[in-house]
């Protein structure tokens, strides 16, 4: 295992030097990420085979903006989210974060330093009816980061909390501190989790699909106010979604994945006006068009998203590619090049 | 803004929240939760008559000690030690002086039967608490870490269920001096251990996987953290539940116990079937006030623990709660 990822390390090597090279105001900094999880048979739990969950992942986030990532169910949006902030331990790879103290590795971070690290990036989970714990107040569920590192005495979390509640738009946030989550709707719910996340104060906050579950009328209201707070407070956003237009409001730059793999990066408003990968263009014919009368091509792909269990060493996208050749079949999967000032593209054939 | 708040008298009748200590707050969270779920207990019928045994019985503890200062006489109406020589031949059939008549030891039998009321009480609720403490750490901790813990746990389990209970309670009883203290601490862990843990452990494995555990690792939680402050307090109704069924469990193999005679207790109903037994009036029909109160008692007091966890069941079960 470990041969075969050094050997793709060393396949694209002019790729991974020109991703190191970015601007200095970089915040967080994935380089070969990898996460397989292993599917155990037989009596003795050997794992036969792997599923590539994350495979071989770079990608930078700057300061301040906002990187959507996209892609759809199984492709591994999730588990990079997980990853980034240490839900999951990485099979593989290197994630710098440039964080309060020091350019660091968290990929190998352990107890008081992963507990340290938590201080700096908090996670916006997609279902708010289940990421608040239904036995615990409104308080003391927005207040966890602070009691369980152990900031501030209780009036001062009383107040930071307050704070937090009136800053996501729960006003008077004496009437909340001490309801219970069944007692909020599900926008108030979501509010309630993006006031847990930013109330130590985070440089940067993984946002998994934090308004599908939501419904359409109050989803703005939610979207918008984690814009403003993004510039309010300075967080970085990574924002996963399988929205391409939520993915254009919320984001500056836009990474799709597919079956583990970022197939196509770059400023969102040019993938989504000039799409390279044959991927990214299906996934945009797929976006509902508010015109009764058009009539468009059916997306240009076929079948859907495989498991990737055990990949044979080619294109992933080969078996639904429209512009699938010998290339795709012969060569391993393709590394992500540049296309185009800041535009990178992982296909043979554009 | 602080005039505005003096001024209006809605504002002053009810204050703000923070104004209140926090501790104020989650008493009275506490206390509107505790209301809403005795709303709910008192629409079950069975849980009420339940309820009420419990608290007949409960009154017998109350009264036994105040009677025995008051009215009866030490020498007479001790549970254990008194005799009632004025009556020529015992055991005596029920007359004014000893509503239930007195045993073959010259015994009154109401007093022995409020004495053992204490006993079954004291014995059912310590192991239940053991039972409880028991069940729901290792239930948690078994989901929570899975793997080896899990399995040495789980295969400990199934040992525990394989095992004749009673069976291995006589042979400790006739190795060790088995005293009250001792009999509610082992049928807490052997119930603890056995089905209990299992049940509790498939419901931390459904709250194991919820988002808000994750929410409270991210937010820095430790194992422990997450262990006791989010998947016990789910926990709880459900341990609760199976706290009541320990109660009828411990009341029932004191009496199988003690009817062996393998027992140190001086007096608990056990005791008294043990008596008639050895006295040779188990099976006289005539002698009934030897036998039936305490085994009436039994059967009551179990019932009624068992019709509690039945409605609160319904309570704490979403498939079988009403609304």
């Amino acid at each position: 295992m470990a041969a075969k990822i050094s050997q793709m390390n060393i396949n694209n090597p002019e790729n991974r030097s020109a991703l190191i090279t970015e601007s200095d105001e970089t915040i967080v900094k994935v380089e070969g990420l990898k996460k397989l999880f292993p599917l155990t048979t037989g009596m003795f739990k050997r794992s036969t085979s792997f599923i590539h969950a994350v495979d071989d992942v770079d990608f930078y986030i700057r300061e301040g903006e906002s990187l959507g990532l996209v892609g759809e169910s199984g492709s591994g949006k999730t588990t990079v989210g997980k990853l980034l902030v240490r839900l999951l331990e990485p099979t593989n790879g290197h994630i710098r974060m440039l964080l309060d103290v020091a350019d660091q590795d968290i990929a190998r971070l352990r107890g008081r330093s992963l507990k340290r690290f938590r201080w700096h990036v908090q996670m916006i989970f997609q279902d708010p009816y289940e990421s608040l714990n239904p036995r615990r107040t409104i308080f003391d569920t927005v207040s966890e980061p602070l009691s369980v590192q152990g900031i501030g005495d209780i009036a001062q979390r009383e107040d930071r909390v307050a704070e937090l509640l009136t800053m996501v738009g729960l006003a008077p946030a004496e009437t909340f501190m001490f309801r219970f989550p069944h007692e909020l709707s599900g926008g108030q719910r979501q509010r309630i989790a993006i006031a847990r996340a930013l109330i130590v104060s985070p440089s940067f906050v993984v946002a998994d699909e934090p308004t599908s579950m939501l419904d359409v009328s109050i989803r703005t209201g939610v979207m918008n106010l984690m814009r403003d707070l993004a510039d309010q407070l300075g967080v970085t956003y990574l924002y996963i979604t399988h929205d391409l237009a939520v993915a254009r409001y919320m984001t500056e730059r836009l990474a799709v994945m597919y079956l583990g793999k970022i197939v196509e990066m770059g400023e969102t408003e040019d993938v989504l006006a000039n799409p390279l990968h044959p991927y990214t263009r299906a996934l945009l014919s797929a976006v509902p068009v508010p015109d009764p009368t058009l009539k468009r091509e059916p997306p240009n792909i076929k079948g859907s998203i495989a498991k990737a269990i055990d990949p044979i060493p080619r294109c992933r996208f080969y078996d639904r590619c429209p512009l699938a050749s010998r290339v795709c079949e012969d060569n391993d999967h393709p590394p992500l090049e540049e296309k185009g000032p800041d535009h990178w593209t992982a296909c043979y054939m554009v | 803004m602080t005039d505005i708040i003096t001024k209006s008298p809605a504002l002053q009748t009810t204050p703000l929240a923070t104004d209140i200590p926090v501790w104020r707050v989650r008493l009275r969270l506490l206390w509107r939760g505790i209301r809403t779920n005795v709303a709910l207990f008192t629409e079950n019928p069975i849980g009420l008559v339940g309820l009420a045994i419990i608290v007949v019985f409960a009154s017998l503890i109350v009264i036994h000690p105040i009677l025995m200062k008051s009215v009866w006489d030490r020498n007479v109406y001790d549970p254990v030690l008194g005799i009632d020589l004025a009556i020529p031949f015992h055991p005596a059939p029920p007359s004014p002086e000893h509503l239930l008549g007195t045993d073959p030891l010259g015994r009154d039998v109401l007093s022995q039967l409020m004495h053992g009321t204490r006993s079954a009480f004291i014995l059912g609720s310590l192991a239940a608490i053991v039972n409880f403490i028991v069940a729901t750490t290792i239930g948690a901790i078994a989901a929570y870490f899975s793997g080896v813990v899990d399995s040495i746990f789980m295969r400990i389990a199934d040992l525990v269920l394989m095992m004749p209970v009673i069976t291995i309670l006589i042979v400790l009883g006739s190795l060790l001096n088995l005293e009250m203290l001792h009999l509610a601490i082992v049928i807490g862990i052997l119930s603890g251990l056995g089905g209990t843990t299992i049940i509790i452990k498939s419901q931390a494995l459904t709250i194991k996987v919820r988002t808000y555990i994750e929410a409270a690792r991210v937010a820095g939680g430790n194992d422990f953290h997450i262990i006791f402050k989010h998947i016990v307090p789910n926990l709880l109704p459900l341990s609760f539940l199976y706290m009541t069924f320990t109660v009828s469990a411990a009341i029932a193999i004191e009496a199988v116990l003690s009817f062996f005679g393998i027992l140190n207790i001086r007096m608990s109903w056990g005791v008294m079937i043990h008596t008639t037994q050895y006295a040779g009036y188990l099976l006289d029909m005539s002698k009934w006030w030897l036998i039936f109160p305490s085994s009436v008692s039994i059967s009551l007091l179990t019932a009624a623990f068992y019709l509690v966890g039945r409605a609160l069941d319904e309570i704490v079960n979403p498939r079988l709660r009403k609304r």
